[in-house]
């Protein structure tokens, strides 16, 4: 024998290594990074079999499914990353819903020159946040595109889950008299980001609230209270999120200012920039509407969960042909809550 | 116009810039307008410049004014 | 947040709203108008209107240094970026308004090239960032949109002597500084308010963010040549209800003088070293066209020509072309105080937030944006 060990392929240098064009080119070098970057963090039997899909069982129920991109800019930032963030993000739209989240597909589309430590770090992350969460990755893509024509990572994941027969909830479902709850502080997640920019430098102690919540939603189902609609408000923060749930079910919405849970750095940022933390997007924060009865039991249940402990009832539903959200301001005033008009853009003036 | 916000000038650094704290928030800004800050001091912040610096005896004058006419004015409105 | 919550306090203002509706006298109306959209925003934000009584009416006034930039203002900033391909840095308020050919800023960056081919648009938080922009980039020509009355000139009049103090050959200033003084008398010399009354005038609320730099004198002119009380006031709601307040009581005994509410950190004489600043880098214009009020003399700054170096209009040649604004646009009359958003034929139809045609649906602080934001239910709803 010569001594060349057969098939030995020198592993990823994480250290120093990027992605080049062969990572995305269907080669050896692809297999590679799958098998030494992807595979072996997010380990698990379907993703093991290596095949072009997975074949999953599936309980019984009503199939849920849900695709999400995601871009953030920087990938990493105060409370967690773009890798945890697309887990989170996709397992809540499957979740509000009211179904089981029982798995999840990734694809990367990766910029040429990333550094492979970095994308190393962030398939770590999505691993431990699906690990927690129990729902496992069971099937991947990566493309890789030319430098500059992309910022370092979009991960676009899907989700499946189930939810059973005569489980209803829906954006139109809300009716007058219910309540409206907010499972806790709002715009933590829009203003980590923000505080990260470059031109606005911010040191601020603010953290992403991103969080998988369907074990939430299953302590709120559990109570047994009349959950009429659930919803994560993301990007347009609770504003726009009420705003669709008001058009969906023909109604309009009174809040409270005073009941609106803020934190005071958050609070304290959104007046340095001009912006409204109602506009603000979230990652680990859901909606509900429900029936007046039951909105005490739920409130209860919620308070009870750690990412419920800060949940708070924050307005009512009420009749109008309009659909308008309005606010009754700590001040003594009103004023709409008006959709989200293009981008929120620091002010001056 | 013209978003400003009173802040804390928590410390100073050279070429007049300063850092100020805001409910847990710190900023770098330009202390390049006004003369003779202190730390400590309320400056009022727009696009990273103090303007002015801000007197808080006669903030806490104005509050006490607004309580007086409001609780005179509530008075007069319950004795009426 | 000290010094901004206890000015948000819902108890002192439901004190200060019984105090309005005890002075406010039952047989007459009164009619003020908040200058700044700062103002308007608050006062729109804060719902204070719904503290008023009916008969104590708020005009919204043209203190908006996006509202009243001009179409071919903006145009001039593009030209500079698609023309002379500088790096232009803005802050976000001007980005959505209305340029021609159905541009804004951010059309036209939307538009343009790769990133770092040709001309680009940033958005900066402080014009200090396009300062650093120019310092790191000595290749590229950084351009900083200087919008804004007084309170924003004094950084940028800082920022140029910063970027001679350097050597920098890369940046300059595009100035658009406009004056709060010249916009109000404007308002005051018009004939529906001089002649024909057909704008009722009780009295002002002065920015007191502007008055931090030029403090009080100012305004006494007006008090004293047009009749008219003007009150400098803060920003927050309780300051904007003080106000009202303490014009309601000059009103009701005939006074016309200038009353200071932002006695916190406005003084008479204002911020001498940063009006020292501001006359040292820029002088008056002969001119200046304001969107809605037209063409006002000595209404706006240009930079002196000592800083000739550090000006944009004299680096890239890039001359102002005044072009119309929609004709059925009312933006005009809205600046002026002589109809209100809701009187605009296209208010809420055409021209919305996603669709502004009027530079008073752009800004947050604009009259119609504010008004359809945060009012529009007056108009529609039944409150509930």
């Amino acid at each position: 024998m010569n001594g060349v060990r057969k098939g030995y392929v020198r592993p990823l240098d994480l250290r120093q290594g990027r992605v080049d064009m062969t990572h995305g080119s269907g080669g050896r070098a692809m297999a590679q990074l799958i098998e030494e970057l992807f595979t072996s963090r997010l380990g698990n039997a379907y993703l093991g079999q290596g095949n072009d899909a997975a074949v999953l069982p599936i309980p019984p129920g009503r199939l849920v499914m849900s695709t999400d991109a995601h871009v953030v800019s920087p990938l990493f930032f105060p409370g967690g990353d773009i890798g945890c963030l697309s887990v989170h993000g996709t397992i809540n739209d499957v979740a509000v819903m009211g179904a089981t989240p029982l798995y999840l597909a990734a694809s990367f589309i990766l910029e040429e020159g990333f550094p492979l430590g970095d994308l190393a770090r962030i398939v770590e992350s999505m691993a431990a946040a699906a690990g927690d969460a129990a729902v496992p990755v069971v099937t991947g893509d990566t493309k890789v595109v030319q430098k500059g024509m992309g910022d370092g990572v979009y991960i676009t994941t899907t989700g499946v889950g189930v939810v059973a027969e005569g489980q209803e909830l829906s954006g139109d479902r809300a009716r007058p008299g219910d309540r409206i709850i907010v499972s806790g502080s709002i715009g933590e997640h829009g203003m980590a980001i923000m505080a990260q920019r470059e031109s606005i430098g911010f040191a601020a102690p603010i953290v992403s609230d991103t969080a998988a919540l369907h074990g939430l939603i299953a302590a709120m189902r559990a109570s047994g209270a009349a959950i009429r609609a659930l919803r994560d408000p993301t990007r347009g923060g609770v504003a726009t999120t009420l705003n669709e749930i008001a058009r969906q079910s023909g109604v309009g919405m009174m809040l409270q200012e005073s009941a609106l849970p803020v934190q005071a750095e958050v609070a304290a940022a959104c007046e340095f920039l001009g912006l409204d933390p109602l506009y603000v997007a979230n990652e680990g924060k859901l909606l509900a509407i429900v029936a007046l009865e039951d909105a005490d039991s739920l409130l209860a249940a919620m308070h009870a969960h750690p990412l419920g402990q800060r949940a708070a009832l924050i307005g009512t539903v009420h009749r109008d042909a309009q659909h308008f959200v309005q606010m009754t301001t700590a001040f003594g005033g009103r004023r709409i809550v008006d959709w989200l008009t293009g981008e929120q853009l620091p002010r001056i003036c | 116009m013209c978003l400003a916000l009173p802040c804390r000038v928590v410390e100073l650094r050279p070429d007049d810039m300063a850092v100020i704290d805001m409910a847990g928030v710190g900023k770098e800004i330009s202390l390049a307008l006004v003369d003779d800050v202190v730390v400590g001091d309320y400056v009022i912040v727009h696009v990273g410049y103090a303007l002015t610096r801000l007197d808080p005896d006669e903030a806490d004058k104005t509050l006490a004014l607004f309580a007086e006419l409001g609780e005179a004015a509530l008075q007069e409105t319950t004795a009426g | 947040m000290r010094f901004i919550d206890e000015f948000r306090d819902g108890e002192l203002a439901r004190g200060l709203a019984a105090a309005i509706r005890q002075h406010a006298r039952g047989d007459r109306d009164y009619h003020f108008m908040e200058f700044c959209g700062g103002h308007t925003h608050a006062i729109s934000r804060y719902g204070v209107t719904d503290l008023l009584p009916g008969h104590v009416r708020m005009i919204h006034g043209p203190g908006c240094p996006v509202c009243v930039l001009p179409i071919g203002r903006i145009d001039m900033a593009i030209r500079l970026v698609r023309e002379a391909g500088v790096t232009l840095c803005s802050y976000g308020d001007p980005m959505r308004v209305p340029a021609s050919g159905g541009l804004s800023l951010l059309k036209a960056k939307a538009a343009l090239g790769r990133a770092g081919v040709g001309g680009d648009i940033r958005m900066v938080y402080s014009g200090a960032d396009a300062l650093t922009l120019a310092q790191r980039n000595p290749q590229r020509q950084v351009v900083f949109f200087a919008i804004g009355f007084e309170t924003t000139t004094p950084p940028t009049a800082v920022l140029i002597k910063q970027a001679r103090a350097l050597g920098l050959g890369n940046f300059s200033v595009l100035c658009c500084h406009v004056l709060t003084p010249s916009a109000i008398a404007s308002i005051l010399e018009s004939p529906e308010v001089r002649q024909w009354g057909t704008v009722p005038l009780d009295g002002f609320i002065g920015p007191a963010h502007v008055s931090t730099i030029i403090g009080t004198r100012p305004y006494e002119f007006f008090a004293e040549e047009y009749r008219k009380p003007v009150v400098i006031a803060g920003f927050e709601p309780l300051d904007v209800m003080q106000a009202i307040l303490m014009l309601i009581e000059q009103v009701n005994s005939g006074r016309a003088v200038v009353e200071n509410e932002f006695s916190r950190a406005v003084t008479r004489d204002g911020n001498r070293k940063a009006q020292d600043l501001v006359a040292e880098v820029f002088e008056l214009r002969r001119s200046f066209a304001w969107r809605g009020l037209g063409e006002l003399p000595y209404s706006a700054l240009r930079i002196r020509r000592e800083f000739a170096d550090f000006d944009a209009e004299r680096r890239f040649a890039v001359g102002y072309e005044a072009v119309a604004d929609h004709p059925a646009c009312e933006c005009g009359a809205i600046l002026r105080g002589v109809k209100r958003p809701q009187e605009c034929r296209i208010f809420g139809s055409v021209c919305t937030p996603e669709n502004p045609i009027g530079s008073c649906m752009v800004s947050s602080e604009g009259a119609c944006a504010a008004h359809y934001s945060f009012g529009r239910f007056t108009d529609l709803a039944e409150a509930p």
